[in-house]
């Protein structure tokens, strides 16, 4: 059998997803063995001007990490669509926005004020912010178009699979690799993970009935190590969030934050947490019901924290 | 330009208000036109999913109706519906939503006046508010 042509790309991430390719350990022996890497700006030297001369549905599979926030995410995410036979959504950003989908709170005018003017860390008094063409001496040079709104890569082109995580779990990146290589795949638009089901399925945390008077953030309590975390009022997001990584963060006494999106068969992972949590608040009093959730400082932040983009409102109106 | 006419789903539990408009109905009480009803088991039925789903396909004001405190046909659906409904508002705050689109309501069976009045008060509410403005893709 002639070997795999594999593609690897990052658009808006912050490269944890490339550096999970590599945690699969010695399997990447394996995977070598059966596939060769033709295209990986983190890793090798190519240039886009290689991909565009390949011809159409010559790689076999791409694995795509990180959010369509720029032209150039989008242009590449189209580029290599098209070359390329199977297009995996690797990670979060990909798969739903993630941490860079966060923005769609904002407008590109906000982000740009926040990242260049308002930072402390920022030096710009003559408030210079990115544009798309300037003029040099030397000619005029362009950069990418950054967009409003950051889209996942589904929204963007056709996906065939979706890997989730930030960053996938090495046995999660592995289930996905190895169906590549033994010619195993699922039926399109499967979701990756060893899990249909939701974290609490894989958490070893003893559960009772869940009755909350208060919420807590991580840094306010040192929470009982055997118990649910949820039960002790941190937002552990695992009752809405998908297994698979054999939750890890419960079991370091930190609660689940969501990456691996929704559980199987639902839409927005915001709407269904935010129904789960608000039902196990202790009280039928309208104030002190109000008094409990003014504990939650960021709700839509907290409950969209990985999946804005591609939740069903998909980002904020500004006005 | 053309009158603003909002476009309002008002999901009304089986039991007590879905009742409550039909006692409405029969009682030829005229309420406004706006109002789309949607039956639903119970208040507590609701999935913010719901109410998230009718603002993203252009809704511009969504109305939860259940039984009065203490009355749910399930015991405490409609309480949970409260909890729901308070969180969701404040979330609907960050996505640039007014939480004033959104509005719980308590009506029973016997109360067709009041649900008149209620749709007619919210319809108001929502016509002075104006477009969500949201819709597919935002």
């Amino acid at each position: 059998m002639a070997k795999l042509k594999i593609a690897l790309y990052w658009a808006a991430s912050c490269g944890g997803c490339d550096i999970a390719t590599l945690a699969i350990g010695e399997k990447i022996l394996k995977l070598a063995e059966a596939a060769d890497i033709v295209f990986w700006p983190v890793g090798i030297d190519f240039k886009y001007a290689d991909v565009e001369k390949m011809p159409d549905k010559s790689i076999d599979a791409c694995l795509f990490n990180g959010a369509i926030r720029t032209s150039e995410n989008e242009h590449i995410a189209k580029l290599l669509r098209a070359k390329s036979k199977i297009m995996i959504a690797y990670g979060s950003c990909s798969y739903e926005g993630c941490i860079p989908g966060l923005s769609n709170f904002y407008n590109r005018q906000m982000t740009f004020d926040r990242a260049y003017v308002e930072t402390p860390t920022t030096d710009n008094p003559k408030k210079i912010l990115p544009q798309t063409k300037v003029k040099v001496p030397e000619g005029e040079l362009e950069i990418p178009e950054f967009y409003d709104t950051v889209k996942t890569l589904g929204q963007t082109v056709d996906v065939d699979y979706f890997v989730p995580g930030c960053p996938p779990e090495e046995k999660t990146t592995w289930l996905a690799l190895e169906a590549l290589v033994t010619d195993k795949l699922p039926p399109k638009g499967t979701v990756i993970s060893h899990s249909v089901k939701a974290v609490c399925d894989e958490c070893p945390r003893k559960r009772g009935e869940k009755k909350i008077k208060k919420f807590y953030r991580p840094y306010e309590i040192i929470p009982d190590p055997e118990t649910c975390l949820l039960e002790q009022g941190l937002l552990c997001y695992g009752i809405a969030t998908r297994g698979g990584c054999g939750a890890l963060c419960p079991q370091a006494n930190m609660p689940c934050t969501g990456c691996y999106g929704p559980v199987e068969g639902v839409i927005d992972q915001g709407a269904h947490f935010l129904s789960a949590l608000s039902s196990i608040i202790d009280s039928n009093d309208p104030d002190e019901i109000q008094r409990i959730i003014d504990d939650i400082p960021d709700p839509a932040g907290t409950f969209y924290r990985y999946s804005l983009p591609d939740s069903l409102l998909r980002r904020a109106k500004i006005r | 330009m053309d009158k603003f006419e909002p476009k309002i789903a008002a999901f009304c539990c089986n039991w007590c208000s879905y009742a409550g408009a039909d006692l409405a109905g029969t009682s030829r009480i005229q309420y406004s036109p706006n109002i789309r009803i949607i039956r639903v088991m119970c208040s507590g039925r609701v999935s913010p999913l719901f109410i998230l789903k009718a603002f993203s396909v252009g809704a511009d004001g969504v109305l939860i109706l259940g039984c009065h405190p203490g009355d749910c046909h399930y015991i405490e659906g409609n309480y949970k519906t409260l909890r729901r409904v308070t969180l969701l508002k404040k979330v609907l705050k960050q996505f640039g939503i007014e939480e004033e689109r959104v509005r719980l309501e308590w009506v029973s069976a016997s109360e067709g006046k009041k649900f008149a009045e209620v749709a007619n008060n919210f319809t108001q509410a929502i016509k002075d508010l104006g477009p969500s403005s949201l819709g597919p893709l935002n």
